[in-house]
């Protein structure tokens, strides 16, 4: 049993924290949040994650990749999530991964390597409706031009290439085909979500998009309890360190007990989660019968908690916790996203039990 | 990152287990019987599955330390519901006279205590001394060769099955609080101890007040040194929070709440079709494969020396929360037999009192809580508290 980072990946997410502390902190993404318009994406801090190979990170290496895996892409998503980091991660490494499970060689040698390369940015178009994020709810049809409404894109406005979720599985739609986009007056300003709207446009099937769902759906989960869990952690150190710093009656806030077991309970809520979500990373790569369930499990347990904590840190800092110009908003907001992005806590428990044969 | 164990550790599975089969159960199909269990035990002993950490002297097993050997051993007995070789109380004892007994001690009481021939009895706490253990004030006075010992213990889990117990007491009554206290064996089947049972609040008799009027113990049967008992129970507390035992014990409890929730009806269909039981459920489950995995995490990164972080605090208090959080929704899928303790699910109304027990026994959880805030998250220490109890 070897439960643990390797050198490696440890060494992967110093470099990329370095690279974040450097190009991305708090006052960097509080300017998301106070520039004035629709929510857009920080195209230069992406050019520099590209750079650093972010998107290249679950590409085969015959498709210009680095051949990594499900781990190596979450321990990275949890980093991001500890930034709040405002790029199109997300929807990008989805859309990637979409033709690397369920693109035929043509189509991965079309995609790929420029995936891979940063050279084009992805999305992909699951949702539907107030909350129809599983296949068997879809209701897109690609089977002849496409029509139909998609929500809680991420960054479509920018994508070069959209993945649609569709009856018949997965559809490539590329940018100038029949569709328009309507940017979401979102609460996370850091993760630009979309409306958007076929009409008649031109998607081409991935060949084995239908059976590459189960992993593209897990994948989307379990990226989503790391970036909880990062923005979860990184609240609990935020509202430790405030408290051994914020003084009242003379002394630190740390020395009062109620507030030292409020920072406990958040503690407690996240820590162990750590373990949940590297399970279900580990599991969609080397233990594929319990993979659904631990996705599932981890999406459900994460988000809950992070919401929570994110509530609980507000409630630790006092009146400036409340404020815009705190950072703890941000990772409200991003919680936010989280908890509803591929169906709420309570959902994902219902599929877990289902999955889990109950 | 890989979860299994490794081909060679599957053989070792392998021979556990063939081992396991050929003495559990029972050839006279009682695994009730003490005198079947003391058997098992001694083979697996000689078979080096138990007691591994101790010297064949004193009648361990002396094997290379391995914590996935033990986790693998741990997992099938679990399974063969076969005995773990645990004496409640004699856990605690034995490494604390590893660590800090005389060769005299060691040899007098380790071998028979693994045996189970020796049961203790675990006398930390007090009426007046609880959480605030060093508090403490039931005194021995050396005279001549002999302790002699006045005052009271109290909730001492087994003190009516035990022939010894391993108690604290105050020997040196000027010193500070916590330099006063020494660590002391004591033969508890003599006349100046008296053992009062206390009746739990699930009926049972586990607990008991101790009382000790001029109750004798030899000189020599001090542990470490004088008046630095303190020191000496700090290892007996590390001994008594480990993780594993923490997660096989949650997991075969989350198992028998599931198989309830299938056998039980509500409105006609198994219980676990309701939806608000079956995403409580859910949500149960995705706490355990938290404990679970992070156990898996510490183990791993005990065995290559890195440091746990903040889970290493967590386990006890963790686990406590979630053997209440079982034991309420077990109350509600029982529903009217919940208040009927002649009834088939007495278990499961016991287990909703034994899980408040968890939060108690073995340092509360607001010690637990203190704990956490001081070693996890670096708080400034509280004068008043942090320090666990027994
Ligand atoms: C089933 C069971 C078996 C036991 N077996 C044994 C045994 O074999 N041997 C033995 O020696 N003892 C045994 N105990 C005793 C156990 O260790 C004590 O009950 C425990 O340490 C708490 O002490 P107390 O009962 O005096 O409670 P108190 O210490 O009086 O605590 C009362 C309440 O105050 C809280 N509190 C106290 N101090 C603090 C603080 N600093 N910060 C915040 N909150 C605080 C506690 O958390 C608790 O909620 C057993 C107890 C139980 C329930």
């Amino acid at each position: 049993m070897n439960f643990l980072l390797s050198e490696e990946q440890l060494a992967l997410v110093d470099s990329l924290a370095d690279l974040l502390r450097d190009n991305c902190d708090a006052q960097h993404v509080h300017k998301m949040f106070d520039t004035p318009g629709d929510a857009v994406i920080d195209a230069d801090l992406w050019a520099q994650l590209v750079a650093f190979g972010l998107p290249a990170i679950i590409v085969p290496e015959e498709h210009g990749g680095l051949g990594l895996q499900m781990i190596d892409l979450a321990i990275v998503a949890e980093t991001l999530g500890a930034y709040a980091a405002p790029v199109p991660f997300f929807g990008h490494v989805l859309a990637t991964l979409a033709i690397v499970l369920g693109g035929s060689d043509a189509q991965k040698t079309k995609w790929l390597p420029r995936l891979a390369a940063g050279d084009l940015l992805a999305t992909v178009a699951l949702g539907e409706g107030k909350s129809a994020w599983m296949p068997d709810e879809w209701t897109l049809s690609a089977a002849n031009a496409l029509s139909g409404v998609k929500t809680l894109v991420p960054n479509a406005a920018e994508a070069d290439l959209i993945v649609v979720g569709v009856k018949e599985g997965l559809g490539l739609v590329e940018k100038g085909a029949a569709y328009t986009v309507k940017r979401s007056d979102g609460a996370d300003r850091t993760r630009p979500l979309d409306t958007v709207t076929f009409e008649g446009a031109t998607a081409e099937l991935l060949e084995g998009g239908k059976d590459a769902l189960p992993k593209l759906i897990d994948a989307a989960a379990i990226l989503i309890a790391a970036d909880a869990f990062g923005g979860a952690e990184h609240c609990v150190d935020m509202s430790v360190d405030y408290a051994k710093m914020r003084e009242q009656y003379g002394t630190t806030i740390a020395h009062f007990q109620g507030l030292r077991y409020q920072l406990v309970k958040m503690a407690l809520a996240t820590e162990p989660s750590r373990g949940l979500y590297w399970y279900a990373a580990h599991a969609w790569d080397a233990i594929p019968e319990q993979a659904s369930h631990a996705a599932a499990q981890a999406k459900a347990h994460l988000t809950d908690t992070y919401l929570q904590v994110t509530r609980d840190t507000v409630e630790a800092h006092g009146g400036i916790g409340f404020t815009w110009e705190h950072d703890t908003h941000i990772y409200m907001k991003r919680a936010m996203w989280d908890w509803a992005w591929l169906g709420s806590p309570t959902r994902n428990r219902l599929r877990a039990a289902d999955l889990a044969g109950w | 990152m890989e979860l299994g164990f490794g081909p060679e550790y599957d053989s070792f599975r392998e021979e556990v287990r063939a081992f396991i089969k050929a003495h559990w159960p029972p050839a006279d199909g009682n695994p009730k019987s003490r005198e079947n269990e003391r058997a098992f035990v001694i083979a697996a002993t000689e078979a080096g599955y138990m007691h591994r950490s101790i010297p064949k002297r004193f009648g361990g097993s002396e094997q290379e330390p391995d914590i996935i050997k033990a986790e693998i051993i741990r997992e099938e007995l679990t399974k063969a519901r076969a005995p773990a070789g645990r004496i409640p109380g004699n856990g605690l004892v034995v490494p604390t006279l590893l660590e800090w007994g005389t060769e005299e001690q060691k040899e007098r009481f380790i071998a028979p205590t693994l045996r189970g021939d020796i049961l203790w009895a675990q006398g930390f706490s007090e009426p007046n001394a609880g959480s605030d253990l060093a508090a403490l004030r039931t005194k021995a006075e050396l005279v001549g060769d002999k302790w002699i010992i006045n005052g009271q213990k109290i909730w001492t889990t087994h003190a009516h099955k035990a022939t010894h117990m391993f108690c604290l007491v105050r020997t040196e009554p000027d010193a500070p609080k916590h330099q006063g206290i020494s660590y002391l064996l004591v033969d508890i089947r003599q006349p100046g101890v008296t053992v009062r049972p206390l009746i739990q609040m699930t009926r049972q008799l586990e607990f008991n007040e101790v009382f000790f009027d001029n109750a004798e113990t030899p000189a020599d049967m001090l542990v470490g040194e004088r008046g630095k008992g303190w020191n000496v129970t700090r290892s007996t507390l590390k001994h008594e929070r480990s993780g594993i035992a923490t997660m096989t014990w949650s997991l075969s409890m989350f198992r028998d709440l599931v198989k309830l929730a299938k056998e039980v009806e509500r409105d006609g269909k198994p219980a676990i079709q309701n939806p608000r039981i079956r995403e409580e459920l859910a949500a149960i489950q995705g706490e355990l494969m938290s404990l679970t995995y992070s156990t898996y995490r510490a183990t791993s990164h005990d065995v290559h020396d890195r440091d746990i972080g903040r889970f290493q605090t967590m386990p006890k208090i963790y686990m406590t929360e979630l053997a209440g959080r079982i034991a309420k929704l077990a109350r509600d899928i029982v529903e009217n037999d919940f208040v009927d303790f002649g009834g088939e699910k007495l278990k499961w109304i016991e287990r909703f009192m034994i899980s408040l027990s968890m939060s108690i026994a073995g340092g509360t959880s607001n010690i637990q809580r203190n704990i956490i805030a001081e070693r996890s998250l670096g708080l400034p220490r509280d004068h008043h508290g942090g320090k666990a109890a027994a």
